[in-house]
């Protein structure tokens, strides 16, 4: 029973050719910026929760300095820590799972004719834990390299690729500086972070190795320290400071010359930022929505003249109110199902290509690709259905007569 | 034995436009008689009703006083698509302006009020043929009106009027806008189908050459009936 009107509809659609394509744009820019932007937004947010999980949300970092300084800021003059008061913080503080040394310095790394510049950290097999990062290729130290500072190394991915051309680097010997390594492992790839910072970029030696080697002091600069899951950062946190205070002497008079900082706040920073990228791009994409229900209006609204002279010509010939309308609702359905269906395929290609490029993860939302679909639908339907109403219900002589 | 009422009877039929100041008696106490197989021509001064007379006989418009018998149903107690079905079975309309379907073929212009008869496609298509081939067209069928001559599209739109066989076709000023030569195809085709099937033709015209053709002559007046009679004896 249907057919037939969905038929007439299909060969009324062709007829009328260019109002029909600018009906179906306006439904296929609603519906495509809608989809392209929302699911870009959300693969930017589920980076940055990656992002964020790779941080570590219960990782803290303990500097040698004034506090409410970020991790990346330098030690100033502050003395140093050495590698008790890492034992001390992993032993004496509750809720610890691991705290590492991190000392790190910008180095070159060389393999015959290939040199790449990269982080070189000194640290030890905790530092492993308290990152999350495993070793998916060869082994991590062992005590005795670490205890008796060897030369050997673990490569981040980027070292790999750059040196060794994706070879297999496993018992190689590459060259920091002076110091001849030997590589033992690989550790996982991390990608890229949502500042764009390459993860994958740094050597791991041991933190004896580096103190004795690379900075000729047994200075540690920087303590990663992991937190059980379970306890809470900002009690570690305090629990640190006080030892600290307590093993540098600090009078209770005194600022604290190291600081604290917890990656929870990094994490909370960045959450902000995408939240508010996130919004803007959802703002951008309801005008799109509306830009395109206004189109699509608009043509309905242009072509009532020529439609009201159909529709009276229609009710001349013994059509009934009700059969114009049904022929008008599913001209008006099969517009807006053809036009949201080019969208949907359009928005999802456009989110493609720019997850793509902003390196972000793919995730479109079905839920979202509904909603821009039922409202593009609904604005297509009723901006066609309700002009048509009006002219079905209009004598038919003054619809055949309409200027 | 019931006499068989007449396919058109008018009592006192009034038609006012607007209200207050701004009322217009279009039609003022029309009473009309119209039998079946009849061709009638409408004439009188512009603004005399004759329009207006048509659309209510069309059942396109409803009086605002009076009683319209239509085949012997009162149409002032119909519902718009009541008056649909009457329109839809026994009327078929030609208009001076033609109003066809624009980019609409021949063919699908002249198969429109079938659609709505509820009438299959194939056959549908059969039927439009037959109506062009009637009124000459058969080899125009697969033309937009945009490429017909305006006496060709009054000839579609004839040809529209016709194909569901309908009792009547009410015809207001169809040679409006056609030269002489071309005005008298469309009277024949009109005469044939009175003659031929039997149709009854109402038609407004401001020409007494083209009323000839018809066998009444009513002649409007003020939105009265003036005179009613054999045309070549009006004029
Ligand atoms: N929709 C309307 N609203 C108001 N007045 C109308 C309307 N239609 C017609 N009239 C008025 O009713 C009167 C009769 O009009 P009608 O169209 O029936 O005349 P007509 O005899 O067909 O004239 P013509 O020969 O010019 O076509 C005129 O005075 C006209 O102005
Ligand atoms: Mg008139």
């Amino acid at each position: 029973m249907l057919w037939e009107p969905i038929r007439l509809a299909v060969q009324a659609i062709f007829r009328n050719a260019l109002r029909s394509f600018l009906t179906i744009l306006g439904v296929v820019i609603g519906v495509a910026a809608v989809i392209a932007m929302v699911t870009v937004g959300q693969g930017s947010k589920d980076q940055v929760t990656q992002d964020v999980a790779k941080l570590g949300t219960n990782l803290l970092v303990v500097r040698p300095g004034q506090p409410q300084q970020g991790p990346g800021s330098s030690g100033g003059t502050s003395a140093a820590f050495d590698m008790r008061d890492v034992e001390a913080i992993q032993t004496q503080v509750p809720g610890v799972r691991a705290a590492a040394p991190a000392n790190t310095r910008t180095m070159t790394a060389i393999l015959g004719s290939r040199n790449h510049t990269t982080s070189v950290i000194g640290t030890d097999s905790r530092y492993l834990e308290t990152r999350d990062m495993p070793v998916v290729q060869g082994r991590p130290f062992y005590e005795s390299e670490l205890r008796s500072g060897s030369a050997v190394c673990l490569l981040g991915q980027t070292i790999v690729r750059e040196l060794f051309n994706g070879g297999d680097p496993l018992g190689q010997d590459i060259r920091l500086k002076t110091i001849s390594c030997r590589v033992i492992g690989v550790m996982e790839e991390q990608g890229v972070s949502s500042f764009g910072t390459d993860q994958d970029d740094f050597v791991l030696i041991p933190i004896k190795t580096f103190q004795r080697r690379v900075a000729g002091n047994s200075d540690i600069v920087l303590i990663y320290v992991a937190v059980q899951s379970g306890v809470s950062t900002e009690s570690a946190k305090a629990n640190i400071e006080s030892l600290m205070r307590e093993r540098r002497r600090i009078s209770p008079t005194e600022e604290d010359d190291f600081n604290v900082f917890d990656m929870k706040q990094i994490a909370s920073v960045l959450t902000g930022i995408t939240g508010v990228l996130t919004g803007l791009l959802s703002a951008v994409a309801a005008v799109s929505l509306l830009v395109g229900g206004i189109g699509i209006m608009n043509i309905m609204l242009v072509s009532v003249t020529e439609r009201t002279r159909e529709i009276g010509i229609r009710l001349a010939v013994g059509a009934q109110e009700g059969q114009v309308m049904l022929q008008f609702l599913v001209e008006a359905i099969v517009l807006s199902l053809f036009g949201g269906l080019i969208g949907i395929l359009l928005g999802l290609a456009l989110a493609a290509v720019g997850a793509n490029l902003l390196r972000v993860p793919f995730s479109p939302d079905p839920l979202i690709i509904l909603m821009a679909f039922g409202f593009s639908a609904a604005v297509g339907v009723v901006f066609g259905y309700f002009p048509a109403r009006r002219a079905a219900r209009m004598n038919p002589i003054d619809a055949l007569r309409h200027q | 034995m019931s006499p068989e009422p007449a396919l058109i009877q008018l009592s006192g039929i009034s038609r006012v436009y607007g209200s207050g100041d701004a009322e217009v008696r279009a039609l003022d106490g029309v009473d009309m008689e119209i039998a079946a197989g009849e061709f009638v021509a409408i004439m009188g001064p512009s603004g005399s009703g004759k329009s207006t007379a048509m659309n209510i006989l069309g059942c396109l418009d409803a009086p605002t006083q009076g009683a319209y018998q239509f085949m012997g149903v009162e149409v002032g107690g119909l519902s718009r698509d009541q008056r649909a079905l009457i329109r839809r079975n026994y009327i078929g309309f030609v208009f001076q302006g033609y109003n066809l379907l624009a980019r609409t073929s021949a063919l699908d212009n002249v198969e429109l009020p079938l659609i709505y008869k509820g009438i299959a496609r194939a056959e549908r298509r059969a039927l439009a043929l037959d109506a062009l081939a009637k009124v000459g067209l058969q080899d125009r069928a697969h033309h937009d009106p945009s490429e017909l001559s305006g006496g060709q599209q009054q000839r579609v739109a004839i040809a529209r009027a016709i194909v569901g066989q309908p009792a009547v076709i009410m015809a207001d000023e169809p040679t409006g806008n056609l030269d002489t030569a071309r005005s008298r195809e469309i009277m024949e085709l009109l005469t044939a189908f009175n003659v031929e099937d039997g149709m009854t033709i109402v038609m407004v015209t401001h020409e007494p050459d083209m009323a000839e053709y018809a066998h009444r002559l009513i002649h409007f007046i003020d939105g009265r009936i003036a005179s009613d009679g054999d045309p070549k004896q009006v004029n």
